[in-house]
């Protein structure tokens, strides 16, 4: 499902590039002659995010020269993925420089069991007996299952984790490698493909050769990982601009532990149960007199949240819809800002709750203007929250009253149309730009632009609407005095 | 006041001078007024405060959100549950439509506010509102200067501070507003006999029969003030046209009102009322009788009608009475009957005497609430005489009847502070008139002869005909001399209660003289120069204390908003928010549909802020339903699981303050729970939860009191903070440490312990024999649900 809408908005957006794609994929998976020599995929299972580095050398050993290589998915991979980036390296040990490179969905009937391909364009066609190095890191969420999926307040969460010992490629693989890395060496099980070996908190499997494309041989790993599992299911994120110098944002959480559900009895105190880690809190930096609360067990529940705020900003507040939350530290220095919040209530698994933090910024650092005469936003996308996933970001941009033609540039495919919102004493309303993204992870904390027109003549409607209005008061009160509206009056100069 | 000898230019010139500065004090009072009551603002934050407005709140939200007519005819299931209340048909609906519409309007023009914005701000708004037409009354008294006065006082008096804060989204916010302009239209119309202003009248009326219960204050006290003005005749036509259409058309109004409908006409609150009605005509028409008959014919008909007219009224009056005395309250509501019989209600309802705010208040709160005002009254009454007018007998009776009301009731200080405004602004214009007044004429002459002069010319202009044969002129200048600064400062109270009586008799005398000969009203009083010129310092020192006070109590004593405390330690500012907390979990990570249960404060903010059923709110308006809860709370656990049970309530929260000290927590209001619920459930009584007539909940407690749910639900592994038990609101080691709940799970507990809530644990299968222990979960919920479904006797 995410990955037919995603694809359809990158249909709309290049529309022509994809087309391309497709002439040439026809050309080029009929007669690919391509193999991997090695690969070594690394799967950091540190978070509760799965981060997976994956590094291909890859050869031509055909004749026509091919401009881009394939990179597979099975189906619940592709579900989950959220972002894929891929690089390639130029230069020598020394100076080495890692390129970008561009990424795209293809569409596949022919691959087996519904997996997914992506391809990755390479800087120039690799020639006949030719190889490349091409690194990919793609970001998958919810790929954590915890299990048990209920555990009481005091006990470790577990989790599992579901892959392939061998790395599924079209592609013939020579020699290949997976490293899983998982938080601590606290691992209750693995799957053994042999050859498979397990040293501290990372788990081996391979090295394996000479692979057909598309093998695939299911591992499951189950390991303790006692992240919060923060997820914000809703992401409202308002950007209004304001010419008169002030960039308002306020972002609207609907945020849930997403490990494994609490159950049984709640304690505030933990000694009673015998059970707790001593885990940095700090809030014992704050020591309040009348805290008798123990230090929060390690059962993945969680107190504070960090929010990395641009810099220079102001005016914070961090409140839901029944008044203020008290519970807030901002720390600002010239490179960032950091908000520290702490939700009404610690965050058990499966607990939800809402929440929205407003910040104003000066407008100086966000707005500029490009060579065409056009305005454009530089702002980031994704959520400030550190190492938090979001399943439905919405960024609203809200354009000044008056503004036309709004264009965003994103460097990744988002689905985008336009509303209207109304604010103090608008008339006509104002042009909201609003994206939307499904999956958003940390990765895709990256700027993007939109770009408007904008006469500066309607930053004075609003004034000049008001100056009017009172003028008007004043006038008519005038006319009220001096006009005298009396049936009576021709009755009282008669008497 | 301009001069009849000035130029006429110069007059008018001074006069819209005098205009233009007064609508700018008036806006700076407006300002003022709105501006002290954003203590609570700037201190906590934008939030509504307490219980009932809470459910202000919520109803405004439905209004807007859903419309007027689904407001009207609004069902609550999520409360009371299973009863429900009808909302619509229970509410005073003026302060949430007033609410409502500020709301539309400002949204209209594109001005997004939220909906708890205008709440918030709803009662700012209608406090300068209220300085406004204290200002429009006290000038249809007095004049503009005790006008401008009392309307100043009233901006900042503290009583009515204390009920329209920024955040107190009351009814009484609104409806003193309505109190006083309704008062206001009724004098305007007294004086100018206009039936323009008796229409206005009417439907002021209408605004605060909408808004607040208490405008059977009106319906009565206007009644009384004409039956005044009849029997001291002062009957005159614009009587006529200020009561009866008031009377009619605002019966009519009233009874549109859903929660008025036929109370308007049937119950013995309105009953006055009819009966001023009816006595109002027959002297009408012997007025008008008089008019056309000739003295003799006059005397034969009068004698005709009297004793028609006696035996008919008899006979009517008989009829009433027994029908009144066939109800067995009389036809008087249980509030009403209160504030008549104060002991009535802790005699036989204890609902109504459990809530503080209906206990007779103390000496101390008067002074607290009204503060120099009470001192300035009495000068104010003694001015009210001089002379006495239609308009100032009517605020005479007005602060007589909120006097008393306000020693019933601590709640109905608030009616007094309005009458105290007027009367002390009264008083403080009056007095600045005479003493700027003498400093004015002497001024003058102070340049041209020597000083000496003063008190003779002070006795020259000084004599009032009244007084004259009474006392020597010598006697009368000290004793006013006196008087006056003595009203305005006097903190001894000594003093004043012996002036306060001279007072009273010579300003009733006055005002006897002055009623026959108005002409003479225009009397020169002046004093001596240094004497006023001392006096108005100390009256200036006095109003500078008044206004310190009421800053203070704006910012410190009324701005809490009792959802979030703060206390102040040696590390600073500690801010306890449980209750949102509590609020905001039960919201989150509950069902929607779940049932809350706790004793009845905490239903409002349960509703409004978390969203969910529940038992028992605010609104007490079934007695057994509250008294079923408190029945629960007072028994052992497995009753009390039976009995919440059969509410179909999932979840119990209590309040508890023994961690942090919080004082007015459940165990502290415990006892009412165990009254009210031996009310209605004779097994629960007092006596087996005092040992020797004394509450405890250490060792010494009785066990019934150690095994009732409350004492479970509150210290529920308490022992595990300090490893003691220390209460911090007791002062004392809780009796029972060690035990574990069987029928209850505790789910959450805020950071500072103060809300704490628990699951009721489903009931265990039978167990048939030993073999089937152990059952899937989901079977086992469904039997749950068809067992509820059966056993729930509220179904």
């Amino acid at each position: 499902m995410g990955r037919r809408t995603r694809s359809a908005a990158a249909m709309a957006i290049v529309p022509l590039l994809l087309l391309s794609f497709f002439h040439l994929l026809q050309f080029v998976s009929s007669t690919q002659e391509i193999r991997v020599l090695s690969a070594e995929k690394r799967i950091d299972l540190t978070s509760p995010i799965a981060r997976v580095f994956l590094t291909l050398k890859v050869e031509n050993y055909g004749a026509p020269e091919v401009p881009e290589i394939l990179i597979a998915f099975s189906p619940t991979e592709s579900e989950h993925l959220a972002i894929l980036k891929a690089s390639t390296v130029e230069g020598k040990r020394k100076k080495k420089t890692y390129v970008p490179l561009s990424v795209s969905p293809v569409s596949s009937p022919d691959a087996p069991n519904g997996a997914q391909l992506y391809s990755v364009t390479l800087r120039s066609p690799l020639q006949s007996g030719e190889t490349t190095t091409v690194e990919a890191l793609y970001v998958l969420t919810h790929s954590l299952e915890p299990f048990p999926t209920e555990i009481s307040q005091s006990e470790p969460q577990l989790v599992y984790y579901r892959d392939s010992a061998t790395i599924l490629s079209p592609y013939t693989i020579v020699e290949q490698t997976v490293y899983i890395k998982t938080p601590s060496s606290k691992v209750e099980s693995y799957t053994k493909v042999e050859p498979t070996a397990r040293s501290g908190s990372e788990t081996r499997y391979g090295p394996y050769h000479d692979r057909l494309p598309y093998s695939f041989s299911p591992v499951i790993v189950h390991f303790e990982n006692n992240n919060p599992f923060a997820v914000v299911e809703e992401l409202v994120r308002e950007i209004e601009i304001s010419h008169w110098g002030n960039l308002q944002i306020r972002d609207h959480y609907r945020l849930k532990h997403a490990g494994a559900r609490h159950k049984g009895v709640f304690s505030r105190t933990i000694a009673a149960l015998g059970y707790f880690y001593w885990v940095y809190d700090t809030y014992a930096k704050h020591p309040c007199r009348l805290d008798y609360q123990f230090r929060q067990s390690l059962s993945a529940s969680f107190k504070t949240l960090l929010a990395m705020l641009p810099p220079r900003v102001h005016s914070v507040y961090y409140r839901d819809d029944i008044g203020n939350i008290s519970s807030s530290h901002l720390r600002i220095n010239s490179q960032k800002s950091e908000l520290e919040i702490e939700p009404r209530y610690p965050l058990f698994g499966g607990w939800k709750a809402t929440f929205t933090i407003g910040y104003g910024l000066p407008l100086q650092d966000f707005l500029f203007e490009s060579s065409d005469g056009r305005r454009y936003l530089n702002f980031s996308f994704g959520c400030p929250l550190i190492e938090t996933v979001v399943d439905d970001l919405t960024v609203k941009v809200i354009l000044p009253e008056g503004s036309r033609n709004p264009t965003a540039a994103v460097p990744f495919p988002v689905n985008q149309h336009l509303e209207m919102t109304y604010s103090y004493l608008d008339v006509v309303g104002r042009t909201t730009l609003v994206l939307q993204k499904r999956n958003v992870v940390p990765e895709h904390n990256y700027p993007f632009q939109v770009y408007y027109d904008f006469n500066p003549i309607f930053m004075l409607a609003e004034p000049l609407m008001l100056v009017s209005s009172v003028f008007l008061f004043f006038v008519a009160y005038i006319a009220y005095v001096h006009i005298d509206l009396s049936i009576r009056r021709p009755l009282k100069t008669n008497s | 006041m301009a001069d009849p000898s000035e130029a006429k230019g110069e007059g008018s010139l001074r006069k819209a001078f005098g205009g233009v500065l007064g609508v700018f004090i008036l806006l700076l009072i407006g300002t003022l007024a709105f501006s002290i009551r954003l203590f609570s603002v700037i201190k906590y934050e934008s939030v509504i405060h307490e219980f009932d407005p809470y459910f202000n709140y919520r109803v405004t939200q439905f209004l807007t959100k859903n419309g007027i007519y689904d407001f009207w005819n609004w069902f609550d299931d999520r409360t009371w549950y299973p009863l429900g209340r009808v909302i619509g048909g229970t509410v005073y609906p003026g302060l949430t439509l007033t609410a409502g519409s500020i709301w539309w309007l400002l949204n209209n023009l594109n001005i997004p506010l939220s909906v708890e914005t205008v709440c918030v701000f709803t009662a700012p708004i209608f406090s300068a509102n209220a300085a406004w037409a204290t200002y429009l009354l006290t000038k249809e008294v007095k004049g503009t200067g005790a006008g401008l006065t009392a309307a100043a006082l009233l901006a900042m008096v503290p009583s009515y501070i204390s009920r329209s804060v920024a955040g107190s989204y009351d009814n009484e916010a609104v409806a003193i507003f309505a109190l006083i302009f309704t008062f206001y239209l009724y004098i305007k119309t007294l004086n100018t006999g206009s039936l323009f202003y008796a229409t206005l009248n009417a439907l002021s009326y209408f605004y605060m029969v909408c808004s607040w219960g208490g405008y059977t204050f009106i319906i009565n006290l206007i009644p009384m003030h004409v039956l005044l003005c009849i029997v001291t005749g002062r009957y005159s036509s614009r009587l006529y046209i200020a009561y009866a259409p008031l009377v009619v058309l605002g019966t009519l109004l009233a009874s549109l009102v859903p929660v008025v409908g036929f109370n308007a006409v049937m119950t013995s609150e309105h009953f006055a009322s009819f009966l001023v009605f009816i006595i109002l005509h027959v002297v009408a028409f012997v007025y008008y009788i008089k008019g056309i008959l000739s003295p003799k014919m006059f005397k034969v008909a009068m004698t005709l009608v009297v004793t028609i007219g006696i035996a008919v009224c008899s006979a009517v009056l008989a009829i009433l009475i027994a029908l009144v005395a066939s109800s067995p309250t009389k036809g008087w509501s249980g509030r009403s009957l209160s504030l008549l019989d104060p002991t009535y209600a802790s005699k036989y309802i204890p609902i109504i005497a459990s809530v503080s705010e209906h206990q007779p208040p103390t000496w101390p709160s008067y002074f607290m609430d009204i503060n120099v005002l009470a001192f300035l009254v009495p000068a104010g009454i003694v001015a009210c005489f001089l002379p006495l007018s239609d308009a100032s007998s009517f605020v005479i009776l007005y602060i007589a009847t909120s006097v008393y009301f306000s020693g019933v009731m601590v709640r109905l200080m608030l009616v007094l502070a309005p009458a105290a405004c007027i009367m002390s602004g009264i008083a403080l214009s009056e007095a600045f008139d005479a003493f700027t007044r003498s400093i004015k004429f002497q001024l003058p002459k102070l340049f041209e002869a020597s000083p000496s002069d003063a008190g003779d010319t002070n006795r020259g202009t000084q004599d009032e005909p009244t007084k004259v044969d009474n006392n020597t002129p010598t006697e009368k200048t000290e004793a006013t001399v006196k008087e006056r600064p003595s009203e305005k400062h006097r903190k001894k109270e000594k003093k004043k209660l012996e002036k306060g009586k001279e007072i009273k008799e010579k300003g009733k005398e006055n005002a006897d003289k002055v009623s026959n000969k108005p002409l003479n009203a225009k009397k020169l009083l002046v004093l001596p120069l240094e004497a006023s010129a001392v006096a108005i310092l100390l009256l200036i020192i006095l109003g500078a204390f008044y206004v310190v006070h009421c800053v203070w109590a704006a910012a410190e004593a009324y701005s809490a908003p009792s959802i979030v405390l703060t206390s102040h330690s040696h590390d600073g500012l500690h801010v306890f928010d449980d209750f949102r907390e509590a609020y905001a979990w039960l919201k989150h990570n509950t069902d929607v549909d779940d049932k809350v249960a706790s004793w009845w404060d905490y239903g409002y903010q349960t509703t409004a802020m978390a969203n969910r059923t529940v038992i028992v709110d605010n609104n007490t308006w079934n007695n057994t339903h509250i008294a079923t809860v408190g029945t629960a709370m007072s028994s052992p656990e497995k009753p009390a699981w039976d009995i919440f049970n059969s509410l179909d309530v999932k979840y119990v929260l209590v309040v508890f303050g023994g961690l942090v000290g919080y004082s007015s927590d459940d165990i502290n209001k415990f006892l009412w729970m165990v009254r009210i619920g031996g009310g209605v459930f004779p097994h629960i009584r007092e006596p087996d939860y005092l040992r020797d007539g004394q509450y405890r909940i250490d060792a010494h407690a009785t066990p019934t009191m150690l095994n009732c749910l409350m004492y479970k639900l509150s210290y529920y592994r308490f022992v595990e903070t300090d490893g003691k038990g220390f209460d911090r609101v007791r002062g004392t080691e809780i009796g029972k440490k060690h035990f574990r709940l069987t029928h209850f799970e505790e789910v959450f507990t805020t950071h500072h312990w103060m809300v704490r809530i628990y699951k009721l644990k489903s009931p265990k299968n039978r167990i048939r024999g030993k073999s089937k222990k152990k059952t899937n979960p989901k079977t086992t919920s469904k039997i749950n649900s068809n067992k509820n479904v059966k056993k729930n006797p509220w179904q």
